[in-house]
């Protein structure tokens, strides 16, 4: 259990016990998430709505998006790994870049309403389950693969989705959620017989 | 050295592992929840060894399948193949595609057996109430958890493969039934990283430390 010091932006507080970072300052939080996740929302809308890869062999072509590989899965009998790359690759992400706009938009009064709370909660689920990047390297090696018997066009979708990766990393870097629930509404409004201090933290490592 | 406790726990209170604030515990046995953000409130994660447990055994039960049967099946007009995870690596193997060889093999065959490993020796730390390396003991669990996601890898490695190349009658790849194992310890083993509390690992090592003055 550690009380924070106030920190200047940029500055960050480390836990005692084993050195996870605490709470790091960053300058403007709110504008600068909300301006990232706009454009992430641009990029993913795109990601998924042009061909990720194509590929010619002997006069032959066919080409994928990253909702067509589902549909394979789907059409293959292996349902569940489907669900499970259809959850990763663009279920989650979406929520991801969905609830940080929505908690940036409500972040923006002063004091933020209860519902951006129920999203900051929710928040890291739909972060843990996001996996653009991994499905990125994926691709690469599927791509390395195949390149060996047929000729590999990279698709418009593999570019916007690197960028992705870039975007949401920095969405997320940009984010300070302890600076919302400095300022949010409570759920009980009168809470003074159970709080200890506000700017105390244990270590959530 | 002074005596106070060093966890929010040690002096009775609540932290809130969404919201951060600290409080003091609803009256009673009844589960109280966080003033600010509305969630449970807990000393510790609820019953978390026990569902680590479950989720490692879990995972390590399907380990076994998604290394034996294959993950790929290639029809060609010369007849069909079927590859494990480890066969894929070795076909990866060229003079210039080594290095993603080399990340695969990484990510689907050394990660996943490592995490099963180093979470079944994080709970046996916790049940023998280890006082020792406690600081390498949470950074271990720290590295595990960033890591695990990047199993996913072959995963994706498949599923495109086999989107792709739908070329009947020349050439059709198929994902095989490894595939389905092979996910599911990915899943498993973030299961379990997430229901394991890390705080244990200093529990322990403070009430021992109590125990032996």
């Amino acid at each position: 259990m550690q009380r924070l010091p106030p920190l200047e932006p940029g500055e960050s507080a480390r836990c005692p016990q084993c050195d996870e970072e605490m709470w790091r300052r960053r300058d403007d939080p709110v504008n600068r998430t909300l301006a990232l996740a706009i454009a992430a929302a641009a990029l993913f809308v795109v990601a998924n709505s042009v061909p990720m890869l194509g590929l010619t062999v002997v006069g032959r072509s066919a080409s994928t998006t990253v909702f067509g590989g589902v549909l394979d899965l789907w059409a293959d009998r292996q349902e569940i790994v489907a669900i499970l790359v259809l959850f990763t690759a663009i279920v989650a992400p979406g929520l991801q870049i969905a609830m940080m706009l929505a908690i940036a938009f409500g972040a923006r009064r002063l004091h933020p309403r209860r519902w951006v709370g129920v999203l900051i909660r929710h928040h890291p689920a739909a972060k843990t389950w996001s996996m653009i990047e991994v499905m990125m390297l994926g691709v690469l090696v599927a791509l390395t693969k195949i390149a060996d018997y047929a000729r590999v066009i990279p698709g418009i979708a593999l570019f916007v989705l690197g960028a992705l990766v870039f975007v949401l990393a920095a969405m997320e870097a940009s984010f300070d959620p302890r600076d919302v629930w400095q300022r949010i509404e409570w759920v009980d409004r009168a809470p003074e017989a159970s709080i200890v201090w506000p700017d105390a933290e244990e270590a959530q490592p | 050295m002074s005596a106070a406790p060093s966890s929010a726990m040690g002096w009775g209170l609540q932290s809130c592992h969404v919201c951060g604030l600290l409080s003091r515990p609803a009256a009673g046995a009844r589960q109280g929840r966080c003033p600010r953000c509305d969630e449970m409130l807990d000393f510790r994660k609820h019953a978390s060894i026990e569902r680590t447990w479950a989720f490692v055994i879990a995972a390590a039960i399907c380990y076994i399948p998604a290394n034996v049967l294959p993950v790929l099946t290639t029809s060609t007009a010369a007849g069909s193949e079927s590859d494990t995870i480890l066969q894929g690596v070795v076909l990866l193997w060229s003079p210039t595609g080594w290095p993603l060889s080399l990340i695969v093999l990484f990510a689907s065959i050394m990660i996943p057996s490592a995490k099963i490993i180093a979470l079944i020796y994080l709970l046996i730390g916790v049940h023998r109430g280890s006082a020792t390396n406690s600081h390498q003991r949470v950074r271990l669990y720290r590295t595990v958890e960033f890591i695990g996601r990047w199993s996913m890898v072959d995963v994706f490695v498949d599923t495109f493969t086999a989107a792709l190349v739908q070329l009947q009658p020349l050439m059709s790849v198929r994902p095989g039934p490894g595939l389905l194992f092979f996910a599911m310890v990915v899943v498993l083993t973030m299961l379990a990283v997430e229901s394991f509390d890390p705080r244990l690992i200093w529990d322990m090592a403070s009430a021992n430390e109590v125990q032996h003055g």
